[in-house]
C-alpha cells in the first residue's frame, strides 16, 4: 500500500556526524557486505574486474571542499544513504505497492516480490538513495538494516545497522527520532542537526550534524604549517636541548 | 534524465494514438466499415504499441500487472488503469463503426474522455517530480495534451482544427523551453542545500564516491548532446509545426503531401521528446557536480 502512514510509532533513523566522519568508506563496504548476503536480492557488480565496473550500493560517501572567504579550505566527507523520509515521495509514486513505509518504526522498504523495476521511485528520491540492481532488475535501497536491529540471533551489541556498527570514527548514530530523549534526538539538538534539501518537503528523518567551527589558525588567511610549531619548540627548549640549541647558534 | 528510447517511443506513440482515439470517439471523422477499420487499426496500434514499448523499460516485467493496484497514490498506476479502461470502452464503438456501420455515441464519448484522461495521467507522472524542476510545472500536462490532440487531429484529417492545435502546440512548447531553462535555478536547489551546509562557505565536489558511473548517474545525470540543444529545438519546431501547418494550409487535399506532414510531425515529436528527457536536470546531479 503506497499511501503513507499519517504517523509512525517510532522514527528510526541515523544522525550522521560530518565533524567526525573521516571518509574511510568503511560504512560503504560493510553495508554492501551485510546487504548482499542477507535480506533480498544480492547487490550485484557488473564488469567487476573490467575497465568500467558498476555496482549497486545502498550507501555512498561523497567528498566536498568548503571554502569560506579568508579561511583555509576544509574537507567535508558526506555519507549518504536513505533518509527514511516521513513524506517519502518514492513510496507514493510506486505503482505496484512494492514500496512502503512501516507504521511501527517508519522504515521505508521495498517488497522485492512486488517490484516491477520501473525505476520511478528512484526518480522521485531527491537524494539518490535508491538504485536499481542491474542483475535482478529490482529496486534496492537502505533497509536501515531491519534484519539486524530486531535480530535476536545476533549478539545484542550487533543489533544496530551495519554501517553504524562498523564506523571506526563513530560518526553514524542510530536511534529513534520520535523520542526527544533518545541519543540521536539529543545529539541532533545539541549540534544543530540539519535536513537535506528541506525545500523538497520530503521531511527526512535522518539528520546531518554540521562540522564544528575550526580554530582560526592565523587570522590573516595565510597558513604556514611548520613554522608555528618549530618556533614554539625553539623558544621553550630547555636543558640539554636548550644548551645544544645555544651552542649551535654560536658556531 | 536518460532519454531511454523505449520511453520516448511509448510517450510519443501512445500519446498520438490516444489523441486519435479521442477524435474518432467524438465522430471526427464519423467513419464506417473499411475506413473505420483503417483508422481504428492505426489508433489502437499506436496506443497499444506505445504501451508495449513501455513494458520493455521494466527491469522485472513479470510484476507488470501489479501496476494496476496503487491508483490511490500513484500516477503511473492511474495511467495503466485509464489506458486499459479507455481502450476497452472504445472497443464497442469501434466494432459498431467497423462491422455495423453505426455510431454508438455513448461508448465513443466515454472512450474519448478516457483517452484524454490517459494522456493527462501520463503527463502527471512527469509533472509530479519535484526532483526535476523542468518537469514540475503546470505547462507539462498542457503540453502533453496538445501533443496528443494536435497529432491526433492531424491523423484524423481534421485539417482546420489540426492547424490551430499545432500552432498552439508550437507556442506552448516554445514557452515551455524558455521557462524550463530557468526552472532549476528558480527552484533554488544548490550543493549547499543538498548537503544542508549552507552558510559554511562555497562548496565543490572534491572526490566523487566512486571512480566509474553508477545507476544514478546513468539514469538521472544525462549531459550528452546538450550543446546541440538550440539546433535540435529548431529542427523539432520545423518538423513538428512549421512543415505540417504549411502543407495543411497549401495542399490540404494532396494525400501524399499530408502523409509527409504526418511523418514530419512524428519525427518532430521524437526530437522534442528526446529533448524533454535529455534536458531535464535531476537534483541528485548536485551531489555529483553534474547536471
Ligand atoms: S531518502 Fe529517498 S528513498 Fe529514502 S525515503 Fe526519502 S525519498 Fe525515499
Ligand atoms: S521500481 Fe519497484 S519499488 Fe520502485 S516504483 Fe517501480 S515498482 Fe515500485
Ligand atoms: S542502515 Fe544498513 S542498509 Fe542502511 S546504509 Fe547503513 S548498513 Fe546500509
Amino acid at each position: 500500500m503506497t499511501n503513507l502512514p499519517s504517523a509512525t510509532e517510532k522514527k528510526l533513523g541515523l544522525a550522521i556526524d560530518l565533524d567526525t566522519c573521516v571518509g574511510c568508506h568503511a560504512c560503504v563496504i560493510s553495508c554492501k557486505e551485510w546487504n548482499t548476503s542477507n535480506y533480498g536480492a544480492p547487490l550485484s557488480d557488473v564488469d567487476a574486474y573490467g575497465a568500467s565496473p558498476v555496482g549497486t550500493f545502498l550507501n555512498r560517501v561523497h567528498t566536498f571542499e568548503i571554502k569560506a572567504d579568508n579561511r583555509p579550505a576544509q574537507t567535508l566527507h558526506f555519507p549518504k544513504s536513505c533518509l527514511h523520509c516521513e513524506d517519502a515521495p518514492c513510496v507514493t509514486v510506486c505503482p505496484t505497492g512494492a514500496s512502503y513505509k512501516r507504521t511501527q518504526d517508519g522504515i521505508v522498504l521495498v517488497n522485492e516480490d512486488d517490484c516491477m523495476g520501473c525505476g520511478l521511485c528512484a526518480w522521485a528520491c531527491p537524494y539518490g538513495a535508491r538504485e536499481m540492481d542491474a542483475e535482478a532488475g529490482i529496486m534496492k535501497k537502505c533497509t536501515l538494516c531491519v534484519d539486524r536491529i530486531y535480530n535476536e540471533n545476533i549478539p545484542e551489541e550487533d543489533r544496530v545497522p551495519s554501517c553504524v556498527r562498523t564506523c571506526p570514527a563513530g560518526a553514524r548514530h542510530f536511534g529513534d527520532f520520535a523520542d526527544p530523549d533518545s541519543n540521536v534526538s539529543r545529539l541532533s539538538a545539541e549540534r544543530g542537526g540539519v535536513e537535506l534539501m528541506a525545500a523538497q518537503k520530503t521531511r527526512p528523518v535522518n539528520r546531518y550534524l554540521p562540522p564544528r567551527p575550526k580554530a582560526d589558525v592565523t587570522g590573516d588567511g595565510q597558513i604556514d604549517i611548520p613554522n608555528p610549531f618549530l618556533e614554539a619548540k625553539n623558544q621553550t627548549a630547555k636543558g640539554f636541548l636548550g644548551w645544544l640549541d645555544k651552542a649551535l647558534e654560536k658556531i | 534524465m536518460y532519454p531511454a528510447p523505449s520511453v520516448i517511443l511509448f510517450t510519443s506513440l501512445s500519446g498520438i494514438g490516444f489523441g486519435l482515439l479521442a477524435w474518432l470517439g467524438t465522430g471526427h471523422p464519423a467513419v464506417t466499415y473499411l475506413t473505420a477499420f483503417t483508422f481504428f487499426f492505426l489508433a489502437y496500434g499506436l496506443a497499444v504499441g506505445g504501451l508495449l514499448a513501455s513494458v520493455f523499460h521494466l527491469g522485472n516485467k513479470i510484476n507488470a500487472f501489479k501496476a494496476f493496484s496503487q491508483w490511490r497514490s500513484s500516477w503511473l498506476s492511474r495511467e495503466g488503469i485509464m489506458a486499459v479502461a479507455s481502450l476497452l470502452v472504445m472497443a464497442p464503438y469501434a466494432i459498431g463503426e467497423i462491422f455495423f456501420g453505426q455510431q454508438w455515441p455513448l461508448f465513443g464519448w466515454l472512450g474519448a474522455a478516457g483517452a484524454v484522461t490517459t494522456v493527462f495521467t501520463t503527463s502527471m507522472i512527469y509533472t509530479q517530480m519535484q526532483t526535476v524542476p523542468r518537469w514540475n510545472s503546470p505547462l507539462t500536462p498542457v503540453l502533453f495534451l496538445l501533443y496528443a490532440l494536435g497529432g491526433g487531429a492531424l491523423l484524423a484529417g481534421q485539417t482546420g482544427v489540426a492547424m490551430l492545435l499545432l500552432i498552439a502546440l508550437g507556442l506552448v512548447q516554445a514557452l515551455n523551453w524558455y521557462l524550463g531553462d530557468g526552472a532549476f535555478a528558480a527552484a533554488g536547489h544548490t550543493l549547499e542545500t543538498a548537503t544542508g551546509m549552507a552558510g559554511l562557505g562555497r562548496m565543490r565536489l572534491l572526490e566523487p564516491p566512486h571512480s566509474s558511473p553508477n545507476y544514478l548517474m546513468k539514469e538521472m545525470v544525462f549531459v550528452v548532446g546538450r550543446k546541440h540543444v538550440r539546433k535540435l529545438r529548431m529542427i523539432s519546431m520545423v518538423l513538428l509545426v512549421l512543415l505540417p501547418v504549411l502543407i495543411l494550409l497549401l495542399a490540404p487535399a494532396a494525400h501524399v503531401l499530408v502523409g509527409i506532414a504526418v511523418l514530419s510531425h512524428l519525427a518532430g515529436v521524437f526530437v522534442a521528446r528526446w529533448l524533454f528527457f535529455a534536458q531535464a536536470e535531476h537534483v541528485v546531479g548536485l551531489y555529483y557536480d553534474m547536471r
